[in-house]
């Protein structure tokens, strides 16, 4: 009786010792170098696993940085203090970077657009544009079902009562994922500290646009003329113009009265005094009511 | 006692075929203007060879074929080419498609040659014929029958069905077709299955239509090679998959082909096409269309030329009745939803179905409750639930793991279902997630 306990005890002793050294001698032989950078960078990122840099999650990118995969400032939603702190543990000078924000580049909404038909099946902008290219007039105009809503990370949109999706700018964080998750590419992202940009993306013909919305751009080009219009700031793109923010070098005026003259209003100001969400304390706040209602 | 030819699964829609049943196909006038997308098949599009101002006569080819899986496409009037542009096409997006303003002459580009008898025609000469005159499935899928008709050789095929079972609920197209052309529709199954040097023919008809299954069995009763099997009429009956299993008892294994079960299935149309194909030339410029439901003043069966808008036959049907809401192209379970009336008749349209505002209402969809009806009628034997839940919530490789692929699109879960979740259009989201992927990867 006492021997069997005994016994077993001095199996399981000895395997476990023999286990033990046996771990202990691998653990040697089969070592890993990890640069410890990766767990300090890791600890520095916002930790949101968004996708935005275009790894998988924010280990991903921490490797990535370390490995030089990414740059310092690949991390769109940290922005600039992120990258400060990143560029420090790998000791280099981080590029300033301008935080982005996403921007709706659509403007028919239920009093601008038409509708072609009604739309009953899924909640989804992918599956509405499988039917005919959804039900809306516009075949590049937003289809309203909020794809890009339920994409989004950090809670910083919502359907607006018009028909359009709203980005609230004090939550949004610019990682793209709803540029990503929309089947029309409306979603875009603009530098935040840019007050305008064009709100359609349609490439139909101007009579075309004009029959389906009324805040479609016609292609006047009137926008793009270099007597109003210095620096080239805004060229045309086929039947669209495009606004070189890098171009724009003064001031913000200037772009303001490049647009004024748009015939069809397809241009949309928006205020650039929103903060961005890092300096925007209430954020947290926000998001929790959200959740709530 | 009856032999109970069928399968597992399906579902019994209501047939309301009665409407249309009894009408003989009337022709329809062609419209002023015709639109020919160079789509309107399974394979590589059609490539313009006609420019926008050139002239153009009923039957010249006005986009040849671009590969081994493709076929032509033919001008279905004669006039002059207004342009080559994107328009709307009835499965969904817009695509590459030629506008023909009508003369109102119908001249012909060849004259109609006088019948052929088939037995002076090599096999490889009526390939020919099938894959110029640009046939391609008419039941619905648009496969280019040429390709169907010339398996690899370490496939040998030994039945060809012929389907007749028009399972769709509403549509009366084929059901016309087997009692007006019989004939012609014997001829071009016996061209296939001389091209295959087959054996044993079998022309499939579901029981609700007992004088068609009495007309072909008259005209076939000397022709020992094919003979009719009538089927149960139940949905999805008229599946290729479906259909072999009934008439042969073979399985047609997981993402495989008829082919691999030595089956090939076509519809009655094409056999008709193929008919007129090779014995006189004509290439494939006209379909009969079925046009019914609450919202059409007088349904018909109408013969009408390949590129006609839906608004010209809908307007010689009579119009919309005052509560018509709803444009559908094909039946109500497998038919695509239409956002305008603008779009034309391609080859593979067999009915123009418009709802009334009651029957288009649709129940708010509800959670799924787990009852398991939609796997009882799947005739695929899959979890349509399952497979939904994973494509909404972007499992799209899980999704495919059970099956995404397999799906034969009929309808039948939705149909069922009690929580009105819209299965089938997950399904096709799905499947339209995974092709983008697919690509993606390559």
């Amino acid at each position: 009786m006492d021997f069997s306990i005994v016994s077993a005890m001095m199996v399981l002793g000895g395997l476990g010792l023999l286990f033990g050294v046996g771990l202990a001698i691998a653990s040697k032989i089969f070592a890993v170098a990890k640069d410890p950078r990766v767990e300090r960078v890791e600890a520095v990122l916002p930790g949101i696993n968004c996708g935005a840099c275009g790894a998988p999650g924010c280990s991903g990118f921490a490797e990535g940085v370390v490995n030089g995969e990414y740059p310092v400032n690949g991390c769109p939603v940290g922005g600039a203090d992120v990258a400060r702190e990143v560029a420090r543990i790998m000791g280099t000078e981080a590029e300033d970077t301008v935080p982005l924000v996403a921007v709706i580049c659509c403007r028919g909404d239920i009093d601008n657009a038409t509708d072609r038909a009604v739309y009953q099946g899924i909640e989804d902008c992918h599956a509405a544009a499988l039917i005919g290219e959804g039900a809306k007039g516009c075949v590049y105009g937003c289809l309203g079902l909020g794809t890009c809503v339920r994409a989004c990370p950090f809670n910083a949109m919502t359907m607006g009562d018009k028909g359009l999706p709203v980005v609230h700018e004090a939550l949004c964080t610019g990682c793209g994922a709803c540029v990503r998750a929309c089947p029309r590419h409306i979603m875009q992202l603009i530098p935040r500290n840019q007050g305008v940009y064009l709100g359609c993306v349609s490439r139909d013909f101007g009579k075309a646009v004009k029959s389906v919305c009324k805040a479609g751009c016609i292609g006047c080009s009137l926008c793009a003329n270099p007597k109003t219009t210095p620096n080239e700031m805004i060229t045309m793109d086929g039947k669209l113009p495009v606004i070189h923010y890098k171009r724009v070098k003064n001031s913000l005026k200037d772009l303001e009265n490049a647009v004024a003259k748009c015939p069809t209003r397809s241009f949309a100001i928006r205020r650039i005094d929103v903060p961005a969400p890092e300096e925007h304390e209430e954020a947290a706040d926000v998001i929790t009511d959200r959740r709530g209602s | 006692m009856f032999k109970t030819n069928s399968f597992r699964g399906g579902t019994h829609p209501p047939e309301d075929k009665s409407r249309t049943e009894h009408l003989p196909i009337e022709n329809v006038p062609i419209p002023e203007k015709i639109l020919i997308p160079l789509q309107q098949h399974i394979g590589a599009p059609a490539e313009p060879v006609v420019e926008k101002g050139a002239g153009v006569k009923t039957g010249q080819v006005i986009a040849k074929s671009n590969g081994f899986i493709s076929i032509p496409a033919h001008a279905t009037c004669s006039g002059t080419v207004t342009a080559v542009d994107l328009f709307t096409h009835p499965l969904g997006n817009r695509m590459l498609a030629i506008e023909i303003e009508n003369d109102g002459k119908d001249e012909w580009e060849q004259k109609q040659s006088r019948a052929l008898s088939i037995r002076s025609l090599k096999k490889d000469e009526m390939l020919k014929r099938i894959q110029e005159a640009g046939i391609a499935g008419m039941g619905g899928a648009a496969f280019p029958t040429h390709v169907k008709l010339s398996p690899p050789e370490d496939k040998p095929v030994d039945i060809i069905l012929l389907n007749g079972a028009e399972c769709e609920p509403c549509l009366t197209a084929d059901h016309r077709l087997m009692l007006e052309q019989p004939d012609l529709i014997i001829q071009g199954m016996r061209i296939m299955m001389k091209i295959l040097g087959v054996k044993t023919g079998i022309i499939g008809i579901e029981r609700n239509k007992p004088d068609a299954i009495d007309t072909i069995t008259e005209r076939v009763r000397k022709v020992k090679s094919i003979r009719v099997l009538p089927l149960k009429v139940k949905y999805p009956q008229g599946a290729e998959k479906q259909l072999i299993k009934a008439a042969t008892g073979r399985e047609v294994p997981c993402g495989g082909l008829p082919m691999d079960v030595g089956c090939l299935v076509h519809n009655v149309g094409t056999a008709l096409a193929v008919a007129e194909a090779v014995s006189v030339k004509k290439p494939l410029i006209e379909r009969i269309v079925t046009v019914t439901g609450n919202g059409i003043a007088k349904p018909k069966n109408c013969r009408v030329r390949i590129g006609t808008s839906f608004r010209h036959i809908i307007e010689f049907c009579g119009g919309y009745t005052a509560n018509a809401s709803k444009l559908i192209s094909g039946g109500p379970m497998m038919g695509i939803a239409q956002v305008t009336d603008a779009v034309p008749v391609i080859k593979g349209t067999s009915g123009i179905l418009v709802l009334d505002r009651k029957q288009a209402f649709l129940r708010k969809e509800n959670p799924c409750i787990g009852c398991a009806r939609c796997v009882d009628v799947c005739p695929m034997n899959l979890v349509p639930n399952r497979i939904a839940a994973f494509v909404e919530y972007q499992k799209i490789d899980k999704a495919r793991r059970l099956g995404l692929i397999d799906c034969i699109e009929c309808g039948s879960c939705s149909y069922i279902c009690p929580a009105k979740r819209n299965l089938v259009h997950y399904i096709k989201l799905g499947k339209a997630v995974w092709n983008k992927t697919q690509k993606k990867a390559q």
